[in-house]
């Protein structure tokens, strides 16, 4: 398959919050539901943080600037896989993840809330491995004939793994019901996406490999949604996998144990602090008379009392219990596991 | 603390002590190495402008640029057969894996190749490869962010692994890492960081050979064989022991896993006739079995009672704070090992 070096920025909506392109088709509940999550992504975002602070929370990497990712996850349906990464939690919100979900991961609940029916595996931190995830994932439901799709969503410095362009390969050589989407945010930690590949666009990767490849501006939802959609839509006919790259930013730091001013300008910080995804998605909501000032306000304050309630619960958690060390290194505890249980935790 | 090998070492015997910290004594040595071997230059992850994720190698891209301290692209398996590469002709990399769990993402280069390199090429290309970086729990960094790898590097021929606990040690042994023709792992523990401990002051020349054990604290009673942070708690359990049990432990710091200064441990055992071997990797097939054994198979007869090891149970590091604490081989867990060992 020969595809050209894509050339295209796709953009529904510019900064300003004009309409550039053709809007996808949604409902204005699709769209509410989009924007609500990019709120309230945001808030949940600053508010981990402040809950790290306060010595209530693990490390955490936020996601501000980045809300537009909630394209990523509209376009799918509920049986369809999401594989993505510790900065995904707003396309897996949208997908059906429980807010408290990634909270419980930090009292030392891995799993909770993440469930095959929702199509989602818990958050990846091992750089780049879910890409290979995801394209079995997308292999095991070609396989099993349905017109289920995977999508493996990873950051621009993931794109250096030979685990990302492994994924490429195979779904390319098997056709597989797999996009592969970049959330190239600038950089990977303090290091700048010019250092990470000498390519002006990552997305010029996919027709080395002989995959479509997209340019999104990532932080216009619509774009997004719309990109994806119509890559999910040829995954589901067996047209194969695409490549979407989408361009935005990271406006916090890469996690509460980083310090970005180490290593980027205020300038290019205000640049992109212009671009803000939501800024842009409400004025084209106001515009479009989707949403009005009171529903704004209202779903603000929805939104504000959705993520009291969620740290509530959990606050309220009990750290796990003791005996959980050893309850799932294997299906069954061998007998000199639960020796080792019994002489760490002393029951008899 | 004895120190017969830092005597012999050290330069002069009256150079001035300072307090240091274990992470200034990384970042001197691998700066003195780099001013006195132009050969000697790192690469890794967020190594140069950020100075590494713990700052170890902080100001070192000031003073050697941008070609002698080299951000690489996310690529753990890239750059490690890129070390390769640049020993084989005559560099000495010192890469670092900014955590050592990630030693599996390029453990075909380091297991498959540079462990075998010297040997398949006849003994014609020597790889002075230094792989450094920090591993270990007490930060609830979880499951692939928190192991101790120096048994899994220490199976492998091929490969020397030191496991520094104190600042001086780490310094002089960093030193005598990259000045080794062998690949060397040097692993640090991410809790070791911001402790503090003598050393002379920089630029004072020493070094630490690779390969001998120094006994940290004296005892009668029983030898304790650990490294790395396990170090500094089983000195504060063998405090503790002594406080309120009168019982005196000789803790003897490896420093080196591979190759292991046996004849240091047998010395001990000696005297003591009781040994237990502790580390925070797992214990299952583990260094401190390596000790166990080897004290079956060369000292029996200097055992008075039947040697053990201390090491993680074999399960996922869990990242709950309190979950993580039960599960770490450290000071309690120390104590009670030993005061069986005692009341048996
Ligand atoms: C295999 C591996 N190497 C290194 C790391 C340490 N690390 C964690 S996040 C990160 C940067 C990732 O950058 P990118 O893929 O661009 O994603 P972003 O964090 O910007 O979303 C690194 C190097 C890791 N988790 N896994």
């Amino acid at each position: 398959m020969a595809y050209p070096f894509p050339t295209e920025i796709h953009r529904v909506v510019d900064p300003e919050g004009n309409l550039v392109g053709d809007p996808p088709e949604l409902s204005p509940e699709q769209h509410r539901k989009l924007y609500y999550w990019m709120v309230f992504g945001r808030m949940w975002s600053e508010r981990m943080v402040a809950l790290q602070r306060q010595g209530r929370m693990g490390t955490f990497a936020p996601h501000v600037g980045q809300e537009a990712q909630a394209g990523i996850a509209s376009p799918l349906r509920q049986d369809d896989w999401l594989l993505g990464t510790y900065r995904e939690c707003i396309a897996y919100f949208v997908k059906g993840l429980s807010p408290l979900a990634p909270m419980a991961t930090h009292r030392g609940y891995f799993s909770r809330g993440y469930t095959r029916e929702l199509g989602l595996v818990p958050l990846q931190i091992v750089i780049g491995n879910q890409m290979l995830h995801a394209v079995g994932v997308a292999m095991a439901m070609q396989y099993e004939g349905t017109d289920r799709v995977a999508v493996g969503v990873c950051g621009d410095g993931a794109t250096s793994q030979g685990d990302f362009h492994e994924a490429l390969n195979f779904a390319a050589v098997f056709q597989a019901p797999f996009i592969a989407v970049v959330q190239n945010n600038q950089y990977a930690i303090s290091v700048p996406r010019q250092r990470q590949a000498a390519v002006e666009y990552l997305a010029y990767r996919g027709p080395a490999f002989g995959i479509p490849g997209y340019i999104v501006d990532g932080n216009d939802v619509l774009a997004v949604h719309k990109v994806v959609q119509e890559c999910v839509e040829r995954a589901r006919a067996g047209e194969g996998p695409s490549l979407v790259e989408l361009l935005t930013y990271r406006m916090g730091a890469h996690t509460t144990a980083d310090d970005p001013t180490k290593y980027r300008s205020d300038e290019e910080v205000a640049h992109w602090q212009a671009r803000d995804p939501i800024k842009r998605y409400r004025i084209f909501l106001l515009r479009q008379e989707i949403l009005s000032n009171e529903e704004d306000e209202a779903l603000h304050e929805q939104a504000t009392a959705d993520l009291q309630r969620c740290v509530e619960e959990f606050e309220a958690m009990p750290p796990p219990r003791p005996e959980e060390i050893f309850e799932h290194v294997f299906e069954t505890p061998p007998p000199n596991l639960l020796r080792q249980r019994d002489e760490i935790l002393g029951t008899p | 603390m004895t120190a017969p090998v830092m005597a012999q070492a050290a330069p002069e015997a009256a150079v001035q002590m300072r307090k240091t910290t274990y992470i200034q004594a990384v970042n001197e040595a691998l700066r003195e190495e780099m001013r006195r071997d132009e050969s000697v230059f790192i690469l890794g992850e967020d190594v140069a402008h950020y100075g590494g994720l713990f700052r170890v190698t902080r100001g070192l891209l000031d003073e050697f640029g941008p070609q002698r301290v080299i951000d690489t692209p996310i690529s753990e398996q890239g750059f490690m057969g890129m070390a390769l590469g640049a020993a084989a002709v005559g560099m000495r990399p010192v890469v670092e894996l900014m955590y050592m769990d990630f030693t599996l993402v390029a453990a075909d280069q380091i297991f498959n190749q540079i462990a075998k390199y010297h040997y398949m090429t006849g003994g014609l290309i020597h790889l002075p490869i230094v792989v450094r970086g920090q591993q270990g729990g007490g930060k609830r960094y979880g499951s692939q962010h928190s192991q101790c790898v120096e048994g899994l590097y220490a199976h492998f021929p091929g490969i020397r692994v030191v496991v520094p606990a104190t600042p001086y040690d780490a310094k002089g042994l960093l030193k005598s890492a990259i000045r080794d023709d062998n690949p060397v792992v040097f692993l640090e523990h991410k809790m070791l960081y911001f402790t503090r401990g003598e050393a002379p002051p920089a630029e004072v020349e020493y070094t630490v050979p690779i390969g001998l054990a120094d006994v940290k604290r004296t005892g009668q009673d029983l030898t304790l064989v650990t490294y790395g942070y396990c170090l500094l708690q089983a000195l504060e359990a063998a405090d503790a022991l002594a406080a309120r049990y009168g019982i005196q432990v000789e803790v003897v710091d490896l420093r080196t896993v591979n190759p292991m200064d046996t004849d240091t441990i047998w010395e001990s055992v000696a005297k003591t006739g009781r040994l237990l071997a502790v580390h925070e990797s797992y214990a299952n097939c583990g260094v401190g079995a390596e000790v166990v054994a080897r004290a079956y198979e060369e000292a029996p007869h200097l055992l008075r009672a039947p040697a053990r090891r201390l090491g993680m149970a074999p399960v996922s590091i869990p990242v709950s704070k309190p979950l993580e604490d039960e599960i770490l081989p450290w000071k309690q867990q120390i104590m009670a090992a030993v005061l069986e060992m005692m009341r048996a």
